[in-house]
């Protein structure tokens, strides 16, 4: 089992907030994107990050590969903390960290080939001494994703929506990362096409032994590919734990109710279920206040709920953030 | 389904398609370099197209008219005053008797050479100052940006009367002048294009993979915003063109001796009366040259339109 | 007799680089009460097939042949004389008869009027109703699609809404004048999980109540599975498969809906079986396969599918299918 592993990556209480006060003059406006999130994902595993929109699961994949900087909290990668890295250990941490981003018609530079795309990061990495031994390795990586090899000419725009995808994948593995994060990867594409995407993602994880944080709002996906699921809500990480025990055995009440909406494709399950169906909306992440940020809709809320943030609590395998829990 | 089809299907067509004979992966479009595509575009633009080959034949006229023609543009022939036109002068002759052809085409050299020049250095210094102030963004953007505003405040024909004086009328002052405040627009729009293209995934791939910042800044946020501002540029050309000749048709702008288009109007406005036919050549040269360059300003535009996504 | 029955209806669109076949040759029967699933990728010609029924096709779409018979009465623009009296004909039926939910809310409401004005208006257009009696339908209406405080929240704006609740206004609109068929296009997919659930709830709810009949356009099968009675599957401009829920869910015909029944991961399964992905991308219809559009990737293409279509096969009274594996010589390879 994978928990036997040493943790490749160790977030704690990692905390994101952006200033988004409009004038000068206007009261402090702060959104904890956010707000004390603690995890390991360990070597070879793939961690699913699940929420809803606005829940920050997006902001935490991108303060993870460095393109945001935290407030607060700490991230170690392979024991060592990423923050502060500089010069040649910053290009190590670059290459060892890779993401695939959501939106496959945005995350391709429309200027250049497909080829240009892919050999891109070798070149800055300095990976193979000869331009021909680079062209050899994108015609290999392009095969690897299931293109071909005279598609290295071509511009992104010509290409489908799935197939973009696949070239981003590419481009992510040129230089033989460790870690990729996967931000949404699956979201923008038609169903056919994304089981395409997630079983490219699982065979290049069994060859390579790559690890990743696949972070989606589509529950059932993220339970088929990831070994352990973080449900996150308005900043905060609300349940960890091995994906079938929280399908099967959600503790959190947000957990409960997130998975009790998900559609299910089969008539008789989906026409039987009975829903838990939340009272009212996510509340806005500007100026969140004190307590449990799921308290507002929460069906088992207590006045505590709204006074005081709990703290993840270890039940069995599980890390859960819920009062309910506390011995 | 028709009887027909019925017919024709045989049993033998019952056996499975090899891999080989499907069209899966396929790529709908044929593979076009970015600038091979804008180009067809361009091409279909009928206008575009007329406004490209006028300028072309412009250009090519002011540079070799006065080269191969038998007048200089100062050579004066009193015996020939304000001729009208003939196969000798196609365009007549001015009060001086000197070849008006060869004086607007002369006149072209230094507006044209103008419209470009200050194109070229609004480019140079839009895209880095623009470039700069968005790409870095946050307090060094906020005083760059302030810095703009308070250059932009003053009345820009204050600076180009102020400049004129004190550096003389020189092609190099008029140059200064056009320039010192038109490459703020060039600047803010580069500004907005690279804060929004910084913001694109793929720029944000390019930090991943550990691109430092000048390739960031060149491969992928000025290449990107390159459309806009080649079709601002085509449009600055006719703006400087336009305010040269203005400044020179009031009186203060170039040398007398350097015969802009401005300078010929402004030579011909006490003709006007008696000798309308004169003052007309300049300027048509000078509307013809405008127009055919804001069609292939808006030309540009559209053929770069498409492909971005 | 049905309430919709729509027969070979082909719509195309013309652009610069030639004729987009968006929609080709499509039938379908709707009954009064039935919500019908329509489940088709991008491009899959779903949503064109549901504009070109309500006279909502983009200005260079062309409706090339086909009838559509809505209560009795042909509604395709070749039934009436001229386009001024096909529009006034759609206009009347649209916001009586027809109702249509569109994916983002914010493109149906306008942003500058308060949603009083945006629900009473049509109830005072279609119905006979004062501005008074219209209020009181308004409020109702709110109150029925689950908008608490009706009364304060009435003389809102759309921007004081968030968006599963936009959803609801829209729905509401939608029933103002107890449409007999509602077209709705993708009304969950912009919304977060937990709020498609309180929408799903409600239109399953609404569906009971109004005994209004729904065409439900999605790409989503857990929607499908949840909501439909019927379900049609598209792909590249043609309805390929037809049949109720149980019989598209556990016993699909097509290769393509098998193959998206395979290729989606349904979480009640532990042992995390591979999924089974389709190879290849969909069709170009600007120039679309002659034959089956499925052919290119298909496990089981044979040499027939690429130059002929396959003609309907019937199952059952409400299943049927499009693919020549169901011809006794193609029959082989089922397994």
């Amino acid at each position: 089992m994978t928990n036997n592993n040493k943790p490749i990556l160790k977030v704690s209480n990692l905390k994101t907030h952006f200033d988004v006060t409009k004038g000068i003059f206007q009261p402090k406006q702060i959104v904890k994107a956010v707000d004390g999130v603690s995890f390991e994902v360990y070597e070879n595993e793939t961690f699913g990050l699940v929420g809803e929109s606005g829940c920050g699961k997006s902001t935490l994949g991108r303060t993870i590969v460095k393109l945001y900087e935290p407030v607060e909290g700490e991230i170690e990668f392979e024991g060592k903390p990423i923050k502060g890295l500089k010069g040649a250990e910053l290009k190590k941490f670059r290459k060892d960290m890779q993401m695939i981003f959501q939106d496959p018609y945005a995350s391709l530079n429309p200027r250049m080939t497909v080829g240009e795309i892919i050999k891109e990061p070798m070149v800055i990495h300095n990976i193979y001494k000869t331009d021909k031994e680079r062209e050899e390795r994108v015609v290999e990586l392009l095969k690897i994703v299931g293109l071909k090899p005279d598609h290295i000419q071509r511009y992104p725009a010509e290409f489908s929506g799935g197939q973009r995808q696949r070239i981003g994948i590419a481009r992510a593995l040129a230089v033989n990362p460790k870690f990729i994060v996967c931000d949404e990867p699956i979201s923008a594409l038609d169903v056919s096409i994304q089981a395409q995407v997630i079983n490219l993602l699982k065979n290049i994880q069994k060859e390579m032994g790559l690890s990743y944080l696949f972070i989606a709002h589509d529950l059932s996906m993220v339970k088929h590919i990831s070994d352990r699921i973080g449900v996150m809500y308005l900043g905060h990480m609300m349940e960890v734990g091995p994906s079938n025990d929280v399908y099967h055995r959600p503790l959190h009440p947000y957990t409960v109710a997130l998975l009790s909406a998900i559609p299910i494709p089969d008539p008789d399950i989906a026409k039987a279920k009975q829903r838990i169906v939340l009272e009212g909306e996510i509340p806005s992440p500007i100026n969140t206040p004190e307590g449990c940020p799921f308290a507002s809709r929460c069906p088992k809320a207590t006045a505590r709920c709204s006074q005081e943030t709990p703290k993840p609590i270890q039940v069995g395998n599980r890390l859960v953030s819920c009062f309910l829990y506390e011995k | 389904m028709s009887e027909i089809n019925k017919e024709a299907i045989t049993d033998d067509m019952f056996e499975l398609l090899d891999e080989s004979e499907k069209n899966s992966e396929f790529i709908a479009m044929e593979s076009k370099t970015f600038f091979q595509d804008a180009w067809g575009r361009y091409k279909k633009n009928k206008l575009a197209l007329a406004g490209l080959i006028f300028l072309v034949i412009m250009v090519a006229l002011a540079i070799f008219v006065p080269i191969l023609s038998p007048y200089g543009f100062e050579s004066q022939d009193l015996t020939m005053k304000n001729a009208l036109p003939t196969l000798a002068h196609p365009f007549g002759t001015d009060k001086l008797g000197r070849d008006i052809f060869v004086r607007v085409m002369y006149g072209g050299r230094i507006s044209l050479a103008i419209g470009f020049a200050s194109a070229a250095i609004n480019l140079v210094i839009g895209v880095l100052y623009g470039g700069i102030s968005g790409y870095i963004g946050g307090k060094v953007d906020m005083i760059m940006m302030r810095i703009i505003d308070i250059i932009y405040a003053v009345p820009t024909l204050l600076y180009v009367i102020l400049i004129l004086m004190v550096f003389g009328n020189s092609i190099g002052s008029m140059l200064l002048a056009i320039c010192l405040t038109s490459w703020i627009g060039m600047a803010r729009q580069v500004r907005t294009q690279i804060m929004s293209i910084k913001e694109m995934e793929y720029s944000l791939a390019a930090v991943v993979i550990g691109a430092s910042h000048k390739r960031i800044l060149l491969k992928h946020l000025v290449v990107n915003a390159l459309g806009p501002i080649i079709v601002s540029l085509t449009m600055m050309v006719p703006s400087a063109i336009f305010t040269e000749s203005f400044l020179s048709f009031v009186g203060i702008g170039l040398d007398p001796s350097i015969p802009s288009w401005g300078k010929l109007a402004n030579d011909c406005r006490g003709l006007f009366f008696t000798y309308p036919i004169q003052i007309v050549w300049v300027v048509l040269a000078i509307c013809l040259t405008i127009l055919s360059l804001n069609f292939i300003g808006d030309g540009i535009g559209e053929a770069l339109q498409s492909k971005t996504r | 007799m049905a309430l919709l029955e729509v027969k070979n209806l082909t719509t195309s669109f013309k652009t610069p680089q030639g004729k987009v076949q968006a929609v080709r040759d499509v039938s379908f029967e709707l009954n009064e009460g039935e919500v019908l699933g329509i489940v088709g990728e991008s491009g899959s010609g779903k949503s064109q097939t549901m504009y070109t029924i309500m006279g909502l096709l983009a200005a260079n779409g062309v409706i090339e042949s086909g009838d559509i018979i809505f209560n009795g009465e042909n509604i395709a623009p070749s039934a009436f004389k001229n386009k001024k009296e096909y529009d006034k004909k759609m206009r009347t039926l649209r916001g009586n008869d027809i109702a249509m939910i569109f994916q983002d809310p914010m493109t149906f409401l306008n942003p500058v009027l308060k949603i009083e004005t945006q629900l009473i208006e049509p109830l005072m257009n279609h119905t006979k109703m004062n501005k008074q009696q219209a209020r009181t339908r308004a409020l109702e209406l709110m109150r029925l699609v689950g908008i608490p405080s009706p009364e304060k929240r009435i003389t809102q704006y759309p921007f004081e809404f968030s968006g599963g609740m936009r959803q609801r206004i829209v729905i509401a609109i939608a029933l103002a004048c107890n449409p007999k068929l509602i077209i709705a296009d993708e009304p969950t997919t912009a919304l977060d999980v937990t709020i498609q659930a309180q929408v799903l709830e409600l239109i399953d709810t609404l569906r009971r109540e109004t005994n209004a009949a729904i065409i439900m356009i999605t790409h989503d099968l857990g929607v499908v599975a949840k909501l439909c009675d019927r379900v049609g599957i598209m792909y590249g401009g043609k309805l390929v498969e037809m049949g109720t829920d149980k019989e598209i869910f556990y016993d699909p015909k097509h290769p393509y809906t098998k193959g998206l029944l395979n290729c989606i991961a349904n979480p009640e399964d532990d042992d995390d079986k591979e999924l089974q992905p389709i190879a290849g991308s969909p069709p170009d219809l600007l120039n679309p396969p002659v034959g089956c559009p499925f052919v290119d990737r298909c496990t089981k293409a044979m040499k027939v599918c690429k130059n002929h279509m396959p003609s309907v096969v019937a199952f059952s009274n409400t299943h049927s299918s499009k693919c020549w594996l169901n011809d006794e010589r193609g029959a082989k390879y089922n397994d």
